[in-house]
């Protein structure tokens, strides 16, 4: 058995000890917000958070996780983190596969750096979208940088 | 209107089409599943709503869903396309949503309610344009028809606003959700007159997408996403050279893996099955397998990119010709202009892995997919298994990207999962690695191009000679060959171009090598605009001319491309001096029924090192349903065209692609998106609509390389950019 802590829910899992954080999550809990890209740690459509810091899920066995996950599906309930709230402003998806990994990497950047530069954005995002949002993520990135110094909830 | 219109109409916006065809047999377990999948873009004829007509339901509570007959991938159609609904219909937008038309449904029409389904070519809307308005337009009138029948008026005496029947000699009003189900049965004497663009009120209006709410807390459910109760997981690797077979399998390292359930053995394949994915790919990982190469083994990249230009100086089809161009390359005094140009095999690779999940039932299936032809998908599923199309049940998802990828052909990892589920008698979900998804995609194909004028003493082109030899997408996939044929494809951006040449000779050899490849998003105008844009480039150089002004001169009977090379110049301060090593470039295309034209300005160190700094575009696609997905549309070519032009290359070595997943397929991240990208949209109007989704690409790279020369003296005719050297002093 491997416990696991997701979005404040703790579970005990029936599951190897090398499987991947990403397919655990996917597949055992049926959250399906987090994406499989690439499975080599390239692209980070699997970015999840492991106690506030970016995480690439697809090559982290589950036994290596040694604190509390957060989901794309435990970032909010109604939108209303910072982040997400950005997003909708800039209205930043196209086809929308990545922006759970572009999410998650963005919230745990803010964390560490609130009112981040275009040169931490272009050295810590490092996530691939294909369709090419990144202008808005970017945008985006600045505006919940804003509204966090504004006060709004991280 | 054709007949074909005529002919839909019937089907579509009589009151008839609401009867019960949609009450369906539906197995317990599917349905559950299909409820759990969020209906919205994953119903596929489950759905035996009160609806007005098969484009739009209205509920009591005045929600309005507009069901649309195009894929989702990003591009924003499903917004745009309710859109020009809901401005006939004279709803509260707010209310609206959307889900997919059903392709069962459409198959039972034959065809004929959503026409093809299939989005591609960028045509999401241009070409269901006038049946979504029709819709909205006819449902208001059936929703007038109604009210006024509830008042015992005059339907001439009822208006409509927001949602809501008026009549206002009464004061009365009744919401739409109200008068939906007797609007149902309201049959029309004549369609109502769709609006002109002067009386938009939505359309042409910066709107934010219905579908991004879902892309921001993990609900939104693409194809990879779909969960069927009782289901197994499929892992799947392919012969590494294209058309070959497999040899042998030695299954030995399963023994330690958990959860195995069968290896599936195919003609070119082997699948794995497990109860879990990850245990799967890691039975498929611990396998030994030995291909067969099918002869093809010995075929590299060196030998596919000489046999392309040794091509150049066979015989050709001739696709056009004009004037007498061989006496133009003959004048006396003449300066001729030749050049010679080369374009790589390109993989699609969408952020979604390909993937498929199946579910068998003796007479049915049900497919869940991400595609871009879901009648595609279901004819295909309906020959495999030996059912009737109507026995098809196609689930489309939001599409993790497709630029091509999915518009069809065969769709293999559909094949693979109907021959596992058959064998393991289970539903099963096949998930393709990145690696098995870049190696068996059909690519972009590889070409080269020749081109060659000569200049009047004024440096007027007196003619265009193109020799092109290109892969054809029609015949791909049928092993090496070479054809003295065209295909449009393979013309696209030369053939016809809007320039004004005297004398025409376009000769076309298509030259296939045993690599498949396909529709990559912007088609032929990708490399043919950069051959045909970076030549323009060297011809108005060649003249001594001012490569913005050389063009314009030859464009004056386009006012539309006019109009937008003139706008590119003025937004992008053309002509404005730069110094040394910073470069602008110019280039501009009409593909997909729009014109599209950007400028690229460039560093370029002189160690080498290019860096975009500013991108403009400017496009012309005659009218715009959602400006705000318009510009995305542009800001992503932009990058996909960044990466495609910087880095993008599959080698073939001993007869396979080498480049198997991003790290050495490389993308543009952050760091490389240029820090200014500015997009102008000029529609100009006129009876036609024009794409979206792919003119923004071919511009790119001959802007990239035209900048790349302005900045530094170096001329890049082959691409990607990383093979060639741009040191300069």
């Amino acid at each position: 058995m491997i416990t696991l802590t997701v979005n404040g829910k703790r579970h005990d899992l029936d599951v190897e000890a090398d499987a991947p954080l990403l397919w655990v999550i996917r597949d055992e809990l049926g959250l399906t917000g987090t994406k499989f890209g690439c499975g080599i740690a390239q692209c980070g459509a699997c970015t999840v958070q492991i106690d506030g810091k970016p995480v690439k899920s697809c090559v982290t066995p589950v036994s290596a996780v040694k604190g509390a996950v957060k989901t794309i599906e435990g970032l909010s309930t109604d939108l209303k983190s910072p982040v997400q709230q950005a997003w909708l402003a800039e209205d930043v998806p196209q086809c929308g596969y990545c922006q759970s990994g572009q999410i998650m990497a963005a919230a745990a950047l803010l964390r560490d750096i609130p009112n981040p530069s275009d040169a931490d954005i272009d050295a810590k995002l490092t996530n691939i979208c294909r369709c090419g949002t990144y202008p808005r993520i970017r945008k985006a990135v600045h505006r919940a940088a804003a509204a966090m110094a504004k006060g709004a909830r991280a | 209107m054709t007949a074909v219109i005529l002919s839909r109409r019937a089907v579509v916006f009589s009151g008839l089409s609401a009867s019960g065809a949609l009450v369906i047999g539906v197995p317990a377990a599917v349905a559950a599943a299909n409820a759990r999948l969020q209906p919205p873009l994953m119903a596929d004829g489950t759905n035996p709503a009160k609806e007005m007509t098969a484009f739009l339901v209205i509920e009591p509570d005045n929600t309005v869903t507009v069901r649309v007959p195009h894929a989702e991938m990003g591009q924003g159609t499903s917004t745009a396309l309710a859109m020009l609904v809901a401005e006939e219909l004279e709803c509260d937008w707010a209310k609206v949503r959307v889900e997919y038309g059903s392709a069962n449904r459409n198959a039972r029409a034959g065809g004929k309610l959503y026409d093809s389904m299939q989005t591609v070519g960028s045509r999401g809307v241009r070409t269901s344009v006038t049946m979504m308005q029709q819709a909205g337009a006819s449902a208001r009138e059936r929703l007038k028809v109604a009210a006024a029948d509830r008042w015992k008026i005059d339907p001439a005496d009822c208006t409509v606003a927001s949602g809501k029947c008026l009549h206002k000699a009464s004061n009365r009003s009744l919401d739409y959700g109200a008068l939906a189900a007797s609007a149902a049965a309201v049959q029309l004497t004549a369609e109502p007159a769709i609006k002109t663009p002067d009386q938009y009120r939505l359309v042409g209006k910066w709107t934010a997408r219905l579908d991004t709410p879902a892309k921001l807390d993990g609900s939104a459910k693409f194809g990879i996403d779909a969960q069927v109760p009782g289901m197994v997981y499929a892992a799947a690797w392919s012969a590494p050279v294209y058309g070959g077979t497999l040899t042998s399998v030695d299954e030995a390292g399963l023994a330690a893996i958990r959860g195995i359930i069968a290896v599936v053995k195919l003609k070119d394949a082997v699948v794995v099955v497990a109860d879990r994915y990850w245990r799967a790919k890691k039975g498929l990982d611990a396998l030994k397998i030995a291909w067969d190469a099918a002869g093809h083994g010995g075929v590299d990249s060196a030998q596919l990119n000489r046999g392309y230009l040794e091509a150049l100086d066979r015989p050709m089809f001739t696709a056009e010709k004009k004037g007498d161009p061989d006496a133009a390359l003959a004048a006396p005094g003449a300066k001729l202009v030749e050049a010679t140009y080369e374009a790589p095999f390109l993989s699609h690779a969408p952020m979604e892995p390909m993937n498929c999940t199946v579910a068998l039932a003796p007479d049915r299936i049900d497919v869940w997919i991400s595609t871009q032809a879901p009648m595609a998908v279901l004819q295909q599923a309906a020959k495999e298994v030996g059912l009737k199309p109507e026995q098809v049940y196609v689930h489309n998802a939001y599409v993790g990207g497709g630029f091509g990828r999915r518009g069809g052909g065969r769709v293999e990892e559909l094949t693979q999962a109907i021959a596992v589920a058959r064998q393991v008698n289970r539903p099963v979900k096949l998930i393709w690695s990145r690696e098995q998804d870049i190696r068996r995609d059909p690519y972009r194909p590889q070409a080269a191009v020749r081109f060659r004028t000569a200049l009047d003493a004024a440096g007027k082109p007196q003619t265009l000679q193109a020799r092109i030899a290109v892969g054809s997408l029609l015949r791909g996939g049928n092993g090496p060959q070479e054809v003295q044929a065209s295909e449009p494809m393979a013309t696209e951006c030369i053939q016809n171009s809007f320039y004004a040449f005297p004398a025409r000779d376009i000769g076309v050899l298509l030259k296939n090598s045993h690599v498949p490849v396909s529709f990559w998003r912007g088609v032929g105008s990708s490399q043919n605009g950069f051959f045909m844009e970076s030549f323009m480039d060297e011809v108005a150089h060649a003249a001594g001319q001012d490569p913005y002004q050389y063009r314009r001169a030859l464009l004056a009977n386009r006012p539309d491309a006019l109009g937008v090379i003139d706008a590119l110049a003025k937004h992008s301060d053309w002509g404005q001096p730069l110094p040394k090593g910073r470069g602008r470039g110019i280039a501009i295309i009409e593909a997909y029924g729009s014109v599209s034209g950007q400028v690229v300005e460039v560093t370029v160190s002189k160690e080498g090192k290019l860096k975009v700094d500013r991108v403009t575009c400017v496009l012309d696609p005659y009218h715009v349903a959602n400006p705000n997905t318009v510009e995305q549309q542009m800001e992503g070519a932009v990058i996909m065209g960044l990466t495609a032009a910087q880095w993008g290359e599959i080698t073939i070595k001993d007869g396979a692609p080498v480049e198997t997943n991003f790290h050495n397929y490389r993308m543009a991240k952050m760091v490389e998106t240029p820090p200014r990208i500015d997009v102008h949209l000029a529609p100009s109007g006129g009876p036609r609509w024009g794409g979206v989704g792919e003119p923004g690409l071919g511009p790119f790279a001959p802007a990239l390389a035209n900048a790349v020369f302005a900045a530094c003296g170096v001329r890049v005719r082959r691409l990607p950019f990383k093979t060639a050297d741009l040191r300069w002093t």
